[in-house]
């Protein structure tokens, strides 16, 4: 970098630094913003426990479906509208921490659940008398 | 940053002089990663609840055991803590210390409510014999739902310490980078509460 590419980021910086800067940072709420997500999350959160709770669906499988894919909707939500996320806050790298963390969580839940499954199908077989007889 | 300065460092330059503009970012963007280390404890701790979570040892199921309108309430504190810290947010972008402080106190109450509502579920459930110790399921329950309710009350002890902070120095920069940071954190809970509530309360009563 030049320093006559610098000075005016200097410059822009000591401009906004006190009356708190926009230009970098987590972003900001506005009220509407904050309204509309904790409507949407109300709405996402109310559709599963009435699902659940009123046993309105015949198929277990169809409405754990819903569940979890209303779940990962209402997490989006919070994200951008209470966490304020976006590809453009810190220049990007929150994103980026963001995505490798759900790449991480996603290899660690899979992963988990998978080998466990198997180890478990491939166990030996147990008897009640064995079970009892377990350290 | 002087223009002086900047042309005297033209000649050498040994080290970046370029985070000398992002004076709180970097704080944000640090709390954050901090935050992604605090999610993949509760990943871990989901996927055991995963694999843990039907081993009932011939005791009690979720069905037998959750009480799911209480989750409902409890689910409602906590969605509603977290519009009210939205609202003190934008009270402090407007500058309002006081009306800042007492939407950080409603948000407070909201998350002692949530934390008393646990606290009786946990205590009707090792009353009726469901403790910890029954089944593995009731272990990695506890587990998972214990530290997110001990997050909540480590996120209520900053709320208070903050609180102080600000009635004492009013909404300085450091303040206000300190809200920042704990507004994450108490988004951040609620997400992971999402997480639990469909995860472990609904998809357990489902069966």
């Amino acid at each position: 970098m030049t320093p006559q590419t610098h000075a005016p980021v200097h410059e822009d910086a000591a401009a906004t630094h006190h009356g708190h800067s926009h230009g970098h940072g987590a972003g900001h709420g506005t009220f509407k913003g904050y309204v509309t997500g904790f409507v949407l999350a109300a709405i996402l959160t109310a559709i599963p426990f009435w699902l659940v709770m009123g046993d309105v669906l015949e198929s277990k499988l169809l409405t754990a479906f819903f569940i979890m894919g209303l779940g990962v909707v209402q997490i989006v939500v919070h994200m951008v509208c209470f966490l304020h996320m976006n590809p453009r806050s810190e220049g990007g790298w929150t994103m980026m921490a963001l995505i490798f963390t759900l790449v991480l969580v996603a290899i660690t839940l899979a992963g988990s659940l998978w080998v466990m499954h198997h180890l478990n199908t491939n166990m030996m077989p147990m008897s009640p008398e064995m079970m009892k007889n377990m350290p | 940053m002087s223009e002086t300065t900047i042309n005297e460092q033209e000649e050498r330059q040994f080290y970046l002089t370029e985070e000398e503009h992002h004076p709180e970012g970097s704080t944000l963007l640090g709390f954050w990663l901090y935050l992604m280390s605090d999610c993949l404890i509760f990943a871990v701790l989901f996927a055991t609840h995963g694999v843990l979570g039907r081993s009932y040892a011939a005791g009690p199921s979720p069905a037998d055991l959750f009480d799911l309108p209480l989750v409902a309430i409890n689910t409602a504190m906590l969605l509603f803590s977290s519009i009210t810290y939205g609202f003190a947010m934008l009270e402090m972008e407007k500058n309002r210390k006081g009306a800042t402080l007492a939407w950080l106190a409603i948000t407070g109450l909201f998350g002692l409510a949530f934390l008393a509502i646990e606290l009786y579920e946990f205590y009707h459930l090792i009353h009726e014999g469901a403790g910890p110790m029954r089944s593995a399921f009731l272990s990695s329950f506890f587990t998972l739902v214990g530290t997110h309710g001990l997050h909540v009350t480590f996120g209520i002890i900053w709320l208070v310490t903050l609180m102080v902070q600000v009635s004492m120095h009013g909404l300085i920069e450091e303040n206000r980078r300190r809200l920042m940071c704990l507004s994450m954190f108490w988004h951040f809970l609620d997400v992971i509460w999402i997480g639990v509530f469909s995860f472990v309360y609904l998809m357990g009563v489902l069966g």
